[in-house]
């Protein structure tokens, strides 16, 4: 019963999102009051009713209904609860609920939180709101319905993947679709401002909160990501350059490109076309990124099962949502007015390089998810591109970027003063330099990647801290906008750090180790104690114990496990890791070669936490910028105000 | 215009970065079919994927290099990797791996690649098993009295 | 206006490569073994293992040759649908029980029927390799002389198996 409940819910929502996205775009285009005063409690009742089958759908995995298909295929009896609330996304299905669950979630906070936005806007970005979501309903009632029953019902259920139990798979999807699913209110803006022709400074004021927001979902969604593929998949990498990967890291780059083009079209009213763009391109990529996981036509370790079906159904809805609005896009971009003037060395060219330079780096990492998917197009050959093309590609680019982002919070808007910024410049050059020096000193190797990684990581550290003093001194009023940005640069220079220095320092042994045996890495000797057998709730493991010593004193006791998990009998590996500021010792254990002894592979891996830690801090600084008092007070009075007259020199964000 | 002209030479650096990089860092994709006939390059990396041979994967006595044979089911090459396998390589089953042909015409792997479930194989190991399975067709029509 | 039809066109150019993309998806390329003929094999019998049987054994008969195993969850979407063809009495199915356990594949089939005149045991995956068996469940309708004339991979589905499976199987009787 449960699970027919959640698939007329499904289908109630189809049909109100269907209600919605007719009847608010031919109000607001019409000027229907009627019509357009449907938006919100449409938009409300859709949340309802998803957030019924997506609540549906995990009482089925929680309460083990083996009679549904999706259950019996990504679950089992003996599965711990909190995964198998998980395994709700754990599947194909399930993990496009959670997609629609998520874009009514910002459908419902766009409807709760838009009260001093005119009406008709409303209705349009509901609208285009609601229109994607009828596409992503109507492919999950058509091609994936998650409560497929299987009848007779399976005795038990053939088990969640292994490595999908673990606690990343509970908050990484969730917060990593929340972000992908976030830019569809950028999206939606830009849309319903192109439809309306009302393409301002005071749009791009409305925007930015949302696409703020739907960025530091992202951001945390992908550190999450990564920190989880460290740990769980037992290779000690961070960032594998996998077409799934890069899938969610496109649209952060260009999400990240249009906060800053965001920050330019508000205060300046200029690059309005730029911005739209861009807002365009981010959520298309959070489509195509969709596509490319769901249709199977890349595939990787986290691609699900395939079905052509599937693929050609996103394919179209991909043409006509991104076709659509790139053709809108074209129609109405030359009818948008030019915005301010400024000269070559003022803030806003130094935004506008920035956020070409991301563009293009989003390019270059497309190219190389979907170059070996042309060549197979072509008949061309099957290869592959690792890693090595992307650093050799992304690294170059990203450079100059971040350059930029330690110059730009001290330039002036309009026109930067010249001999005023050399002068800053100076101390940050300086800082920046003894850095790049002294740093690699103290790990007793240098190399010109090194020192260039720090210089930049330095660079944009001392920029931020020069940009805040020169606040200070000058008086002015600091506001959580400003905070937030410099914090977010912040959180870049902590992650180029921890970069480098894993690039660099990182060392790593392939072992065989029997008991008793000792084996020395990086000043620190690991003793291999043996292995012992360890039954799981759903898993057998081979537990090993090593003892981590550093000049005689006992650093750690690491266990880390061989798993086989009973059901679909795929062994795992889980690692051992001791964690620190200023390093991990990481160790996995490989294979049994007999006489107790076992291949073991330990690594130490320098800093490498700091990535993770910069990530937060720049969602942390997101967060804050996306809080400021400006944007609820700006909205409130944003009739009142013409934009060009927020603009005091030196506000900022 | 002067912002033209720079978004021009971006994009052309930009350019020549991702033409150097493909050109130094696409790895190409062979059979064992195809190394067996010497299509392989002989100083470069490439991917050979495969089946691993049942019974084939055999453990030298340092207990971390390991042997293994890789067949397309139509011929095979001898692999050698020094390091831990990945958890789901196992005989039997598909696999890829990354390296570059020895002199001894043994293949060298620096990387080897599994991911697959029960019911799933790396694309290119499918790829290069029904490649072999289509040729082998082929000729089972010419020859009909040479089918097995 | 020119230039802003560049990001559009731009996406067509893209959109079409993903579309031929997809069409490379490995369930979609036709097999290599249609129009060829079914690779040999002797196999022990599920039910009788000491028994033995080979795809000649079934020349002149036009027959379905369905790979299954307990473990296979999509399996157990198809299994109505060929528990009710052999209901019909149309052709003989034949199972080809892949990489399975021959207790867990004979409860198996006490719980959700057998459709299947009989099944080989291919304990190894040994013929599923010469089969090129991407994944479990497969079908193959193979034809009086031998020769395959059609391969489904994944799950049967009732439009294929009516649109498709059975009136070329008629056909090919004929």
């Amino acid at each position: 019963m449960i699970p027919e409940i959640g698939h007329f819910s499904l289908i109630v929502a189809l049909a109100l999102a269907l209600a919605l996205a007719a009847l608010s775009l031919t109000g607001a285009a019409r000027g229907i009051p009627g019509f357009v005063a449907v938006a919100r409690p449409a938009a409300q009742g859709q949340f309802v009713f998803v957030a019924i089958a997506f609540g549906c759908l995990a009482w089925s995995f929680y309460s083990n209904d083996f009679s549904v298909l999706n259950v019996a295929s990504n679950s089992n009896s003996s599965l711990p609860t909190a995964y198998r609330i998980a395994a709700t996304w754990g599947s194909h299905e399930g993990s496009l609920l959670l997609w629609v669950l998520m874009l009514s979630i910002w459908m419902l906070a766009v409807s709760v939180f838009s009260r001093s936005l005119p009406e008709d806007m409303v209705a349009r970005i509901l609208g285009v709101m609601g229109l994607i979501a009828v596409g992503f309903l109507s492919f999950m009632l058509f091609t994936s319905n998650p409560f497929e029953r299987l009848l007779p019902a399976a005795a038990d259920g053939r088990d969640l993947n292994p490595l999908l139990q673990d606690p990343g798979m509970v908050f990484h999807p969730p917060m990593l679709y929340m972000g992908y699913v976030g830019f569809s209110v950028a999206f939606a803006f830009a849309i319903a401002a192109l439809l309306d022709g009302r393409l301002d400074a005071t749009w791009a004021r409305w925007s930015r909160p949302w696409t703020t927001a739907a960025w530091v979902f992202l951001t945390i969604g992908i550190a999450l990501g990564s920190f989880w593929a460290y740990y769980e998949l037992g290779w000690g990498g961070w960032w594998f350059w996998d077409p799934v990967e890069n899938a969610s890291f496109m649209p952060w780059l260009i999400g990240t490109a249009l906060i800053h083009s965001l920050a330019v079209t508000e205060k300046r009213g200029a690059f309005k076309n730029w911005t739209v763009l861009l807002a365009i391109i981010a959520f298309s990529l959070s489509l195509l990124g969709t596509f490319l996981v769901r249709s199977g036509v890349l595939t990787s370790v986290h691609a699900f099962a395939t079905d052509p079906k599937r693929g050609i159904f996103i394919l179209c809805f991909l043409a006509v949502v991104i076709g659509g609005s790139l053709s809108l896009y074209a129609w109405r971009a030359h009818r948008v007015e030019p915005g301010g003037r400024f000269e070559l060395l003022s803030r806003e060219s130094m935004l506008l390089a920035n956020s070409v330079l991301l563009l293009v780096a989003c390019g270059a990492v497309m190219l190389g998810t979907l170059y070996p998917l042309f060549l197979d197009a072509l008949g061309l050959g099957k290869i592959s591109v690792g890693p090595p093309y992307f650093e050799s590609v992304f690294m170059p680019l990203m450079a100059p970027a971040i350059l930029l982002a330690g110059i730009g919070p001290l330039v002036a808007w309009r026109r930067g003063d010249a001999a005023q910024l050399a002068r800053q410049l100076r101390w940050v050059a300086i800082a920046a330099l003894l850095g790049a020096l002294f740093v690699p000193l103290a790990f007793g190797r240098w190399a010109a990647l090194t020192s260039t990684g720090l210089l930049l990581a330095f660079w944009i550290l001392a920029g931020t801290l020069t940009a805040l003093v020169v606040r200070i001194k000058s008086n002015a009023k600091i506001n959580s906008a400003f905070l937030g940005m410099l914090l977010a640069h912040a959180g870049v220079g902590v992650f180029v750090i921890g970069i480098t220095l894993v690039k660099s320092y990182e060392t790593e042994r392939d072992l065989r180790m029997a008991p008793g045996d000792t084996a020395t890495l990086g000043g620190y000797s690991f003793r291999f104690e043996g292995v012992h057998e360890l039954p799981g709730p759903n898993y057998a493991a081979a537990r090993g114990s090593v003892t981590v010593t550093r000049d005689g004193e006992t650093i750690a006791l690491l266990a880390p496990e061989k798993r086989i998990y009973r059901v679909q009998q795929n062994p795992m590996t889980e690692a051992a890791i001791n964690g620190g500021i200023s390093r991990d010792i990481y160790v996995s254990l490989g294979e049994a070669v007999g006489d107790g002894a076992w291949t073991v592979r330990v690594h130490i891996k320098p800093f490498i936490r700091w990535i993770w830690f910069g990530c937060l801090t720049m969602a942390f600084g997101g967060l804050l910028a996306a809080s400021d008092r400006r944007y609820r007070a700006a909205r409130r009075r944003e009739d009142a105000t013409a934009p060009d007259a927020t603009v005091v020199r030196g506000s900022t964000a | 215009m002067i912002a033209i002209a720079a978004g021009v030479a971006l994009i052309s650096i930009a350019a020549a970065l991702v033409l150097n990089a493909f050109q130094g860092n696409v790895v190409f994709f062979f059979s064992p079919t195809q190394v067996v006939a010497k299509e392989a390059p002989v100083d470069r990396t490439f991917r050979v994927g495969g089946m691993v041979e049942k019974g084939s994967l055999k453990r030298r006595a340092d207990g971390l290099t390991v042997d293994f044979i890789v067949t397309d089911t139509a011929k095979s090459i001898p692999v050698v990797y020094s390091g831990l396998l990945p958890d789901l390589f196992k005989e039997g089953k598909g696999v890829v791996a990354q390296g570059k042909l020895g002199p001894d015409g043994a293949f060298h792997a620096s990387e080897v690649l599994a991911k697959h479930d029960e019911n799933y194989m790396p694309p290119e190991a499918a790829h290069a098993l029904s490649k072999a399975e289509a040729d082998r067709a082929a000729k089972s029509v010419v020859n009909p009295g040479a089918a097995r | 206006m020119k230039r802003f039809l560049l990001p559009l066109a731009i996406f067509i150019l893209l959109v079409g490569f993903l579309a031929v993309g997809l069409k490379l998806d490995p369930r979609e390329v036709p097999s290599p073994l249609v129009g060829k003929p079914a690779p040999a094999f002797e196999l022990p019998i599920l039910q009788q293992p000491d028994k033995r049987f080979t795809p000649g054994d079934m020349r002149g008969k036009v027959w379905l040759l369905n790979v299954w195993a307990s473990w296979c969850v999509s399996c157990r979407e198809e299994h109505p649908m060929l528990v009710a063809l052999s209901k019909r009495g149309l052709m003989p199915i034949l199972g080809l029980n892949y990489k399975d356990k021959g207790d867990e594949a004979n409860a198996w089939l006490k719980q959700f029927g057998n459709p299947y005149d009989l099944s080989v045991v291919d304990a190894d995956g040994r013929i599923g390799i010469d089969y090129g068996v991407y994944g479990v469940p497969e079908t193959y309708l193979i034809d009086a002389e031998g020769v395959i004339r059609y391969k489904q991979i994944g799950p049967l589905t009732a439009a294929i198996l009516e649109q498709k499976i059975l009136p070329l199987a008629m056909a090919l009787k004929k």
